[in-house]
């Protein structure tokens, strides 16, 4: 079977069932990373675009892996540019790769709602890779898995999202599919970058990180954006990662158990410190490897699956 | 050319009139009105004379009113006709159509057109066209300060001599609170009325719609109350010490209408307006990333939402404006950050308040009338409009209350189609417009 909808635009509109059916299906595809010969011909012949409004890496080379894994022609369009500096409307663009006849666009775009509006106006699948600060589903969806692969489960887990949660789409589409789930979630954070609504989504909101790693199951660090200093949320990056960023002192406090993520790239020293990063709870090049497999069960779901 | 307006339920706030009346109008005023049966002693003038002597006896024309209800014209304190500058978007000739057909006999132009009203040319162009080409009255509001830039007042003076009633930097809030204090002091010498847009930018930096749940989870920046808020308190307070004539542009948030409350109750020389967008719908109209619902001030919470309507009913709001922001439908088309604010108004903004506000119970009509027409046209000044007094201009604005019609914006007089009332099923509607004795709409 596939997913109902066309296209994953966020986790806000995925049912739980639909989410544990998408990592049901990455660990599957998970084993096909394992190979000596990674490939299958699952999606031969289809055509995935990836088409990028704001530089990525990791992401992308993701999006263009798992694609190539399952046999589809993976198309790279990397603008830095937005639509309306270019000059073309995102409505035109859609339109034109549209012709072209593609059966799943992957985008990413500095604009919350930009995948909508190529959700409406092609008739492929759209994956949303990232838009603004509202939602990035895929990467929600392989924390998910990469949580419930090492504790077996999801529901009653803990976990606490940490860092500049008014500029990220990772901890909006997090809080949506942990609390889907089943999990309990806190958000950790300065007060300046914590939205002050966001407690009617269900999450405890901290601003003493010490107190909110307390028991939980997961800690996840977000990417402090070096640029937000100077905009007045806080000082300086060092009274920053005096007050936020996570080091072994801090990390007594948490339970012994405790799984730490980040959605990368790191700042090493400054949100995260390195004998945090690469310790032993570190689930950080888990996520990488696991973004992969999720995203292949994306591609094969949106492209009806099984039938 | 005499005109008999027959039998319609004439509302009238200011004389405090509500009854089956008939208006007979002549050389652009009114010159009679009468108990229905005083003027069945009129006879229509069939050989085209003019009934030359003062005795209402013979008439040239006679509109039936019955089963409709004739008010003083509305008069929109709040639009943007684009003309100067982007004419693909509105002129003077389209927007004045959009207003003869929404119910409205005068609308005020902002000045943010291209170039800018700071100067007495442009208001002369304005006014000028108006004449040549416009359906109703055209209002032209100068700019507050030179080029709108906040740095130098603009020749108010020269404004007022060419026919500007008010001043305003409109959508670029003018930030320097000695620059407001000095065009409050300058405007008093000509009692002219400042309309101020309070908005902090630095509050509202980058912001794209109200700061609230829903601008949490979309993940778009927002705009928070406090913005408008901080701006009303300081004009307020600007207004109490100049004793200035001040009105604040389209009022959103909860805390501004609390503020000029109190004011208002110390007897502060303001006066307030609220858009018909901002009574009907709240942030929750963004979801989708619709762009029609990006303006601003941005569309608040339900709670805004609620206490605009309280101070609509307690007369802390005085008057309903439109805020017509037509908008090219390419620019509207895009992600929501990059489009334009504003959406139109003019043709759905009666209608609108008629369905869910009167109909509603929340207004009665007579207050609905008083904030269309009264009360703007005591804010501008204008003793001959806004009631139907005997030597009032002949400015008429009548509602079919029963019409139920559907908002198609396909079908508009307005060069744009940016609004996010299209298909809403509305009961109420404005079916004859009258300037200057003249009909200048009459639905089909």
């Amino acid at each position: 079977m596939g997913l109902k909808q066309k296209d994953l635009l966020s986790m806000r509109e995925l049912s739980a069932e639909e989410i544990t059916l998408i990592l049901d299906t990455a660990e599957s595809m998970k084993e096909v990373s394992t190979r000596d010969i990674k490939k299958v011909p699952t999606l031969r012949g289809k055509t995935v675009i990836n088409l990028f409004y704001e530089p990525s890496t990791r992401t992308r080379t993701s999006f263009e892996i798992a694609g190539k894994r399952l046999s589809a022609d993976v198309v790279n369009i990397a603008t830095e540019k937005s639509s309306v500096v270019k000059g073309e409307t995102l409505r035109d663009t859609g339109k034109t790769l549209m012709a072209m006849n593609p059966d799943v666009v992957v985008i990413r775009h500095p604009a919350p709602g930009a995948p909508r509006i190529l959700a409406e106006t092609l008739s492929a699948s759209i994956i949303n890779a990232g838009d603004g600060a509202h939602e990035h589903p895929t990467q929600a969806l392989l924390d998910l898995f990469t949580i419930r692969e090492r504790k077996g489960r999801l529901e009653g887990l803990s976990g606490v999202i940490v860092g500049d949660i008014l500029h990220s789409r990772v901890a909006r589409s997090n809080i949506h599919g942990m609390r889907k789930m089943g999990m309990s979630v806190r958000l950790a954070g300065p007060a300046t970058l914590l939205p002050r609504f966001i407690d009617q989504l269900g999450v405890e909101v901290f601003t003493d990180l010490e107190e909110a790693i307390k028991g939980v199951d997961v800690i996840m660090m977000l990417r402090i954006q070096l640029e937000r200093q100077g905009r007045t949320f806080f000082p300086s990056l060092r009274e920053y990662s005096r007050l936020f960023g996570l080091n072994l002192e801090r990390l007594k406090r948490a339970r012994e158990d405790i799984l730490i993520m980040h959605p990368g790239p790191i700042n090493r020293g400054v949100e995260i410190a390195p004998e945090v990063a690469d310790g032993p709870y570190s689930l950080i090049l888990d996520q990488v490897s696991n973004g992969v497999a999720v995203r292949m069960a994306l591609l094969y779901l949106l492209m009806g699956g099984a039938s | 050319m005499r005109l008999l307006i027959k039998g319609g339920r004439v509302i009238d706030p200011v004389h405090n009139v509500d009854d089956i009346l008939d208006i007979l109008i002549e050389g652009g005023k009114i010159i009679w009105i009468s108990k229905v049966g005083d003027s069945s002693q009129f006879t229509v003038n069939s050989k085209g004379k003019k009934s030359v002597n003062s005795q209402p006896s013979t008439v040239d024309r006679v509109l039936d009113a019955k089963g409709l209800v004739v008010c003083p014209g509305f008069i929109d304190l709040h639009a943007h006709l684009r003309e100067p500058g982007r004419e693909d978007e509105e002129t003077i000739a389209t927007g004045t159509q959009a207003a003869a057909r929404g119910g409205f006999t005068a609308v005020c132009a902002m000045p943010n057109t291209d170039p800018i009203n700071d100067n007495q040319s442009v208001t002369e162009f304005i006014l000028d066209k108006a004449k040549r080409e416009g359906l109703v009255h055209v209002f032209p509001v100068g700019a507050l300060s030179k080029g709108q830039k906040g740095e130098e007042l603009a020749e108010i003076g020269d404004l007022y001599k060419a026919g500007c009633l008010a001043i305003s930097d409109d959508g670029r809030p003018v930030m320097n609170a000695e620059l407001m204090r000095h065009a409050m002091e300058y405007a008093s010498m000509f009692n002219m009325q400042v309309i101020s847009h309070c908005e902090d930018l630095n509050l509202s930096r980058d912001g794209v719609m109200h700061e609230g749940l829903v601008s949490t989870e979309l993940g778009l920046r927002g705009v928070p109350a406090a913005a408008e808020e901080v701006m009303v308190a300081r004009d307020l307070i600007l207004a109490e010490m100049t004793g200035a004539r001040l009105h604040l542009a389209h009022v959103s948030a909860a805390g501004s209408v609390r503020l000029i409350r109190e004011a208002k109750a110390r007897g502060v020389r303001i006066t307030a307006e609220v858009t018909p967008h901002h009574l009907v719908l709240t942030e929750e109209t963004v979801r989708g990333f619709n762009t029609n619902a990006k303006m601003n001030p941005p569309l608040r919470s339900a709670a805004d939402r609620e206490a605009l309507w309280e101070g609509l009913h307690d007369g802390t709001i005085d008057a309903i404006a439109t805020d017509h922001a037509p908008h090219a439908l390419a620019e509207k088309d895009v992600e929501f950050d990059y489009a334009p604010f504003g959406i139109i108004g003019l043709e759905t903004a009666v209608g609108i308040v008629l369905t869910v506000l009167v109909g509603k119970g929340a207004l009665s009509l007579s207050e609905a009338i008083a904030r269309f027409s009264t009360n703007p046209a005591r804010i501008l000044g204008l003793n001959n409009k806004g009631h139907l007094g005997v030597g009032a201009d002949a400015d008429l604005t009548i509602l079919d209350l029963k019409r139920e019609w559907r908002v198609d914006v396909s079908g508009f007089s307005s060069k744009s189609r940016n609004s996010p009332f299209d298909g809403w099923h509305l009961r109420g509607m404005p079916v004859l417009t009258l300037v200057e004795g003249k009909v200048v709409w009459e639905a089909q």
